[in-house]
């Protein structure tokens, strides 16, 4: 039966392979609500070994005994008893095209996402030219020696590696949501690029074709060793639509040094989802790590890209944009902690609200002692659309030693009658001019994104200020 | 058709022209009989501001294509409120007369569809849109018009198209090129603003440029170079509406008709001469009647 079951496990991925398979012999669904039995089953059904087994059942020890967070966002509507925390992931995307609500296909559809791509993310049907696309990919990477698998593969592939790293970032115990994931994870990505290794083409999750990507509550895992280079991007601007209301994934990175790697996420969550992730960083001497992190869409999203300076010269730097909609609350921000000299980092926060929406910066700054001659700049801009629509902003630094150079500037704006004025007397309408100007406000962080990108997000800030987009 | 023989006829002057001066103004009653409109046709126009206060009070103005009109006056005296007025600004209201683009009110349009329908207005004080560059608005911009004018389908310029338009009209105005990749306005200098502002015309290819104290903040050289840059497009298919203080820049761009613009009342209606006029004499010889005169 044993062997059964992890035959099982094996193939999940690799359905769209093959293109066909029985759902009855896959299923596997827990119970809702969270138990130790659950978490016993989950890890059971992974066949994983018993470190990974102990580890979780820990994190759920940690999750239960933490309170809820009473800062940030209303986190008062999640019912803990009333999610499944494990569904082959397939079970929960929608059966078909016929099932999603109809608010989801007309963005793609104004997006101009291609039918296959659509399905893919519906999770309706494969994406074979992705496919071939990815294992060319693949081929590349591995007559380099670089890994990316995900991290439910990774564990079993290179148990070592994942058992060195796995959980020394974000401990178990670092807050009750990074419990959580600890103890129910799933999916989400693992790599490894060796030493002088720089990979050319961004890794994008969305090549991977693996159902698992799009986990509740994936685990991102990523080493980037001496003088190595990665960019991995996450997620896309499309709606990701979900039957989950929780969202709660932990992402973390090592960076060796004289490395560098860039996480970029793309996230746009259906208005139910609370997003509430946990990412953190560590840079080591003359290392460069970089988030750049785009937050649309969800009930409520609370995250805050961090980066320890371990080493001495490590750079890091956060570029975080947030837009909130009706009923929407973006807590956002970044983190950046010096602990060795001649350090810097840079956070800059963008944030949009409109139609009620609420966005917040949050951010931590902190310069430990003996971390001399270390910059840091944050930056915080806010654009407000309407009265309706708030922003806050809540810095918290700690300094603990002298010889640094910090600044901290923030703004908020609205879009001003004459400036409109201007544009609409160029032929734009109203939606246009005001959809320009917000464009133009994200760009320092647009144009960081991968061109296709890029794109696709100024095609959404459109929608969104159409107010076509819910 | 025109019913009677037109004194102005014979030195090539429009129609309108004439009428206006057959009636010292009156232009609403002595048009009778002439059946074709100037392209812009200013009647009677009262605009106030949000709180009431009226600040253009009254004016009759007819730009033709093919024209060149100047608007001089004073600081003060309504010239930017009237040249709001025109292109839709929120702010201004209309309270009395009527605007007529091609023969049709343009009363109930808002700005967009006014600068679709061929208005155009350089501002004397562009805005700033950070993180959108030169060409990228452009490319909208003339996508938004191309739209509306292809009866609201999307008729998007060409890429290639569009670039080659932007070179030449860059070049012509001697706009440095790297302009184009520059944000809006966003750390331009004023002769630098004035400038992009011509160049948007050139690229719009307006029906009626509306120029609102472009010669601010333009050095001579720069203003030779975006005079003959209006003068340029001014055409069969363009007229051109200047708004100014100073004579200066009249002196490059050669208006066809004067109008002195004093405490929101058209007061004197002249050839380019008048210009020179106003140069020597200042805007005092032109001061309004006392209260309860007319103008």
């Amino acid at each position: 039966m044993a062997t059964t079951e992890t035959q099982v496990v094996g193939e999940i991925g690799n359905e769209y392979r093959y293109g066909f398979h029985d759902p009855e012999d896959y299923f596997f669904k827990s119970q809702r609500g969270l138990t130790r039995e659950v978490v016993a089953a989950i890890s059971e059904h992974k066949n994983e070994p018993q470190w990974m087994r102990d580890f979780r059942l820990k994190s759920l020890e940690y999750f239960e005994a933490r309170p809820m967070p009473t800062w940030g966002g209303d986190l008062s509507g999640i019912d803990f008893d009333n999610i499944y925390y494990y569904i082959r992931p397939t079970e929960k995307q929608a059966k078909s095209w016929e099932d999603l609500p109809p608010d989801i296909k007309q963005t793609w559809d104004r997006l101009g996402i291609p039918e296959a791509e659509r399905k893919f993310l519906a999770g309706v049907g494969a994406q074979y030219e992705s496919e071939v696309v990815y294992h060319k990919l693949q081929a590349e990477l591995e007559e380099k020696g670089v890994l990316f698998l995900d991290m439910d593969s990774g564990l079993r592939e290179h148990e070592d590696l994942v058992r060195q790293y796995f959980g020394t970032i974000i401990p178990q115990n670092d807050n009750k949501f990074a419990a959580l994931n600890s103890a129910v994870w799933s999916g989400g990505s693992f790599i490894y690029v060796p030493p002088g290794v720089s990979v050319e083409m961004p890794l994008q999750a969305y090549f991977r074709i693996n159902a698992e990507n799009m986990g509740q509550f994936e685990r991102t895992l990523i080493i980037v060793d001496e003088g190595a280079y990665v960019h991995y991007v996450e997620g896309c601007t499309a709606p990701i639509y979900t039957t989950d209301s929780l969202h709660s994934a932990v992402v973390e990175i090592v960076v060796k040094p004289g490395g560098r790697c860039r996480y970029t996420t793309i996230q746009n969550w259906s208005n139910n989802v609370y997003n509430l992730v946990t990412k953190r960083a560590v840079a080591y001497e003359d290392a460069t790590m970089e988030w750049v992190d785009g937050n649309l869409g969800s009930k409520l999203t609370m995250k805050y890209p961090a980066i320890w300076l371990m080493g001495e010269r490590a750079h890091g730097e956060v570029l975080s944009i947030a837009f909130a909609g009706k009923g929407q609350h973006q807590d956002a921000g970044g983190k950046a902690v010096h602990v060795a000299p001649n350090t810097s980092s840079v956070i800059t926060s963008k944030s949009i609200s409109k139609d009620g929406g609420r966005s917040s910066y949050r951010g931590l700054l902190e310069v430990a002692k003996k971390a001399r001659g270390s910059r840091s700049k944050v930056v915080c801009d806010a654009l407000i659309l309407d009265e309706e629509s708030r922003t806050d902003t809540y810095p918290y630094i700690r300094i603990d030693e002298n010889d640094v150079d910090i600044g901290h500037e923030a703004t908020v704006s609205k879009i001003g009658e004459e400036q409109l004025f201007y544009l609409m007397s160029r032929g734009l309408s109203e939606a246009e001019a005001a959809a320009m100007i917000v464009s133009g406000f994200v760009e320092p962080i647009t144009k960081e994104l991968p061109l296709e990108y890029a794109v696709e997000m100024n095609r959404l800030i459109q929608l969104q200020m159409e107010g076509s987009v819910g | 058709m025109v019913a009677r023989a037109n004194p102005r006829a014979a030195e090539g002057l429009p129609l309108h022209w004439w009428c206006h001066e057959a009636a010292a103004g009156a232009v609403s009653q002595t048009c009778e009989g002439v059946t074709r409109l100037a392209l812009l046709e200013i009647r009677d126009l009262h605009v106030s501001t949000e709180d009431g206060t009226e600040i253009v009070r009254g004016i009759d103005l007819s730009v033709d294509t093919n024209e060149v009109h100047a608007i001089m006056g004073p600081n003060g005296s309504g010239k930017s409120t009237l040249a709001y007025a025109l292109m839709g600004h929120p702010a201004y209201r209309i309270t009395e007369g009527d605007i007529l683009l091609d023969g049709e009110s343009i009363l109930e349009l808002e700005a967009d569809e006014r600068a679709q329908r061929g208005l155009f207005l350089a501002f004397q004080y562009p805005h700033a849109v950070p993180g959108v560059t030169v060409a990228s608005f452009l490319r909208s911009a003339i996508n938004a018009v191309r739209k509306a004018r292809a009866g609201g389908e999307d008729d998007p310029i060409k890429i290639p198209e569009f670039r080659k338009q932007l070179d030449a009209a860059m070049k012509q105005l001697k706009v440095p090129k790297e302009m184009a990749g520059r944000y809006l306005n966003d750390g331009f200098s004023g002769g630098e603003k004035k400038r992009v502002e011509i160049l948007q015309m050139a690229l719009l290819d307006p029906r009626l440029a509306i120029l609102d104290e472009t010669d601010s903040g333009l050095d001579i050289d720069a203003l030779r170079i975006v005079a003959a840059g209006v003068r340029e497009l001014v055409g069969p298919d363009m007229g051109a509406l200047v708004i100014t203080h100073y004579q200066r820049i009249l002196n490059y761009i050669k208006p066809d008709f004067v109008h002195v613009f004093v405490d929101g009342r058209i007061v004197r209606e002249g050839g380019p001469e008048l210009a020179e006029q106003l140069e020597a004499e200042g805007y005092e010889a032109f001061a309004p009647e006392p209260v309860g005169g007319e103008a």
